[in-house]
């Protein structure tokens, strides 16, 4: 029963996280209709960063930084490189495959600068753990936990409340009925890529905190999980992310958590057991769990 | 005019010819080191062609090459090898091409319905998947540390360095043989690919790419069509898997991840999506560049050694740094790749050299494929 509980509790953690880099991904889609695949190696520089300034100013200031700077190279890439494409469905496939070029060269930057380092990144809840009744958890969970909801809400009313979520939800829409609406489609696209940008830079922490030994250079291999979680979601969906997100964090955790009975499947089957969710949800529903199926006019 | 068509045709043929003949001659000429880089970049061109049928063609991302190549390769080893059924190498070959054939099937139901970037993922569960079965069906991958690839023999004649073999003076090892093997196999691809393209179910592929709704209407079934192309360029993908187990002589799981993938993806952008020619050039391209430096390293700008000290900019970083900003530049500034530039150098040059042509004799190019899939412009 405590196995049980202890496989929940981390789920649930890995699951927030999980959300977060979805979350990131959903709104770079519903902004630009492009799939970002620089998104692990985004959150490999907002995690390089905090591990580098931590000894000068602090956890609280590395991250604060880090997340700036990371929603600023996040929105550069989208301003400077990606938007010369055009805003039309056939240019955002092209963009996607550019994305995979820039995370070529981002991620072969970072792997150098790491090797095969173990970077700590000076977070404050170190190897401690709470009793929360019959189990233990480490703290780094449950902040991850509770920094997820605070900011997963926060975008959330971000896209409710504000006028830039009203343009992005106008932009996802109808791409041309919102620019002739004068919606600056530039400006709604480059904010969104640095909102995603910030939200990988957050993760980056939660994914290298303990039980995780530290940032290696395929920490950002591991954010890739989130692609499954965005996809069984629907891709424009953020509630979608956040249901898929938990799906995937809990299955992971649960396959490990049971690896001794599951062992016809192999070691190290929690690795791609996310994988496997997806493409049972995508066999049976192409488009997502919470994805619309397209309407198409010539 | 009809004999104007045949000497274009003799002339067509005649360039055909001396290019098979050229690409003969190396094994004559270079040391085993240019002759690996070519075998290489034959079996990535032989890939690279079948994602190019699937995402030029087809207009389906898929992100799950290198499964299909890892069916491929390890289809042959575990076929023709020990443990296994230990099949007479020859009927292995097509028998493992096959079964990419068949693992490409199998993956249909999600092939055929889900499209574009959606596929993309669904692939890429392929991979991680596929790398995870790699390294625990032990009895039949060999696990970790993979298994030794038997050698190809045809009616007598073995693909390896035994025997002594003397051609011409020339002493023939293990690549020199497999360079011919090599070549008939990409030969193979190459006319079947444009055949392909030429063909109905490829202008029905192209239709379904330019407006899925469109071709629809028009009468192409589109799941089956879908599923077809994804078929096929599994197949292309286990030959392509195969001659890389000969060339290699060992087949290791961790050869066969994102990362190769991701470089079949790179090969068929840079060389300009949907042509077989601009596949094979970025095959060439992708798979030559790092090899080439990490042979000259020492005499590179900027360059450090392999295994110099740690942080230095290794060729492989390099290469790495090139060629993803390759594919970004390609994109942005040259969105139909090596092709679309090779050509439009070619009309410029043509223009140039008869500039006053009479109409019967210049052929109109065909508009470039990018500029027919893109549906409208940026209108804001």
């Amino acid at each position: 029963m405590t196995d049980l509980l202890d496989s929940l509790l981390g789920g649930l953690a890995l699951g927030a996280v999980y959300a977060l880099v979805a979350l990131g991904f959903v709104v770079i889609f519903k902004a630009s209709g492009v799939l970002n695949f620089a998104h692990g190696s985004l959150l490999l520089f907002g995690g390089y960063l905090v591990a580098v300034l931590h000894d000068d100013l602090g956890f609280a200031g590395a991250l604060a930084l880090a997340v700036v700077v990371t929603a600023a190279l996040a929105g550069a890439l989208d301003r400077f490189l990606l938007q010369r494409g055009g805003h039309d469905a056939h240019s955002a496939h092209v963009q996607t495959i550019v994305t995979i070029g820039i995370d070529i060269v981002l991620l072969t930057e970072l792997a150098r600068r790491i090797g095969g380092d173990l970077l700590t990144l000076g977070d404050p809840w170190g190897d401690a753990v709470t009793e929360l009744g019959p189990v233990t958890v480490a703290d780094s969970r449950l902040a991850a936990i509770a920094v997820s909801a605070v900011v997963i809400t926060g975008v959330f009313a971000l896209f409710r409340f504000t006028s830039w979520g009203l343009s992005l939800r106008a932009a996802a829409e109808d791409m041309e009925a919102a620019a002739l609406m004068g919606v600056r489609l530039g400006r709604v696209r480059a904010g969104a890529w640095c909102l995603a940008g910030a939200l990988a830079a957050l993760a980056a922490v939660f994914l290298a905190a303990f039980p995780a030994p530290g940032l290696e250079r395929t920490t950002g291999q591991i954010a890739l999980n989130a692609f499954p979680a965005a996809i069984l979601g629907g891709l424009a969906s953020p509630t979608g992310a956040l249901a898929g997100s938990l799906v995937i964090g809990l299955t992971e955790a649960l396959v490990v958590g049971y690896q001794s009975e599951l062992h016809v499947l192999g070691e190290g089957f929690g690795d791609v057991a996310p994988y496997a969710v997806m493409l049972l949800v995508l066999l049976v529903r192409p488009n997502g769990l919470f994805g619309a199926k397209g309407a198409a006019r010539v | 005019m009809s004999d104007r068509i045949t000497a274009l045709l003799t002339h067509r043929r005649a360039t055909l010819l001396v290019v098979a003949v050229l690409l003969c001659l190396p094994p004559f000429y270079l040391d085993a080191f240019w002759l690996r880089i070519g075998l290489f970049s034959m079996a990535a061109a032989i890939g690279a062609v079948g994602l190019a049928l699937l995402s030029g063609t087809a207009g389906q991302l898929s992100l799950g090459h290198a499964f299909f190549l890892a069916v491929g390769a390890y289809g042959y080893t575990w076929l023709a090898g020990d443990p296994g059924p230990g099949l007479p190498t020859a009927l292995a070959v097509p028998l493992a091409v096959l079964m990419a054939g068949l693992a490409g099937g199998l993956f249909s139901p999600v092939a055929g319905r889900v499209k574009g970037i959606y596929l993309g993922i669904a692939t890429l569960a392929l991979v991680f998947l596929g790398h995870h079965v790699l390294l625990t069906a032990e009895s039949v991958t060999g696990g970790f540390n993979g298994r030794s690839v038997p050698p190809l023999s045809l009616g007598g004649f073995t693909f390896d360095s035994d025997g002594g073999l003397n051609v011409l003076g020339v002493p023939f090892g293990a690549e020199e043989r497999l360079w011919f093997l090599g070549l008939a196999l990409f030969a193979l691809t190459w006319f079947t690919a444009r055949g392909l393209l030429r063909s109905r179910p490829g202008r029905a592929l192209a239709a379904l790419r330019d407006s899925e709704t469109a071709a629809a209407v028009m009468g192409v079934d589109v799941a089956r069509h879908r599923s077809a192309a994804f078929v096929v360029s599994s197949m292309y993908a286990g030959l392509a898997g195969v001659l890389l187990a000969l060339a290699f002589r060992r087949v290791v799981p961790d050869y066969f991840g994102l990362v190769l993938s991701v470089d079949y993806l790179a090969m068929i952008v840079i060389g300009g999506l949907g042509s077989v020619a601009g596949a094979t050039a970025g095959a060439v391209f992708v798979t030559a560049l790092p090899l080439l430096m990490t042979r000259y390293a020492d005499q590179l700008p900027l360059v450090a050694a392999p295994g110099s000290a740690d942080g230095a900019v290794g060729p492989t970083e390099a290469a790495r740094y090139l060629y993803g900003a390759a594919i970004v530049l390609v994109l942005l500034y040259a969105p139909d790749g090596l092709h679309g530039l090779a050509r439009r150098a070619r009309d410029r040059l043509r223009r140039r050299r008869t500039p006053t042509t009479a109409p019967d004799t210049a052929v109109p190019s065909p508009p470039p494929p990018a500029a027919a899939a893109r549906p409208k412009e940026h209108t804001p």
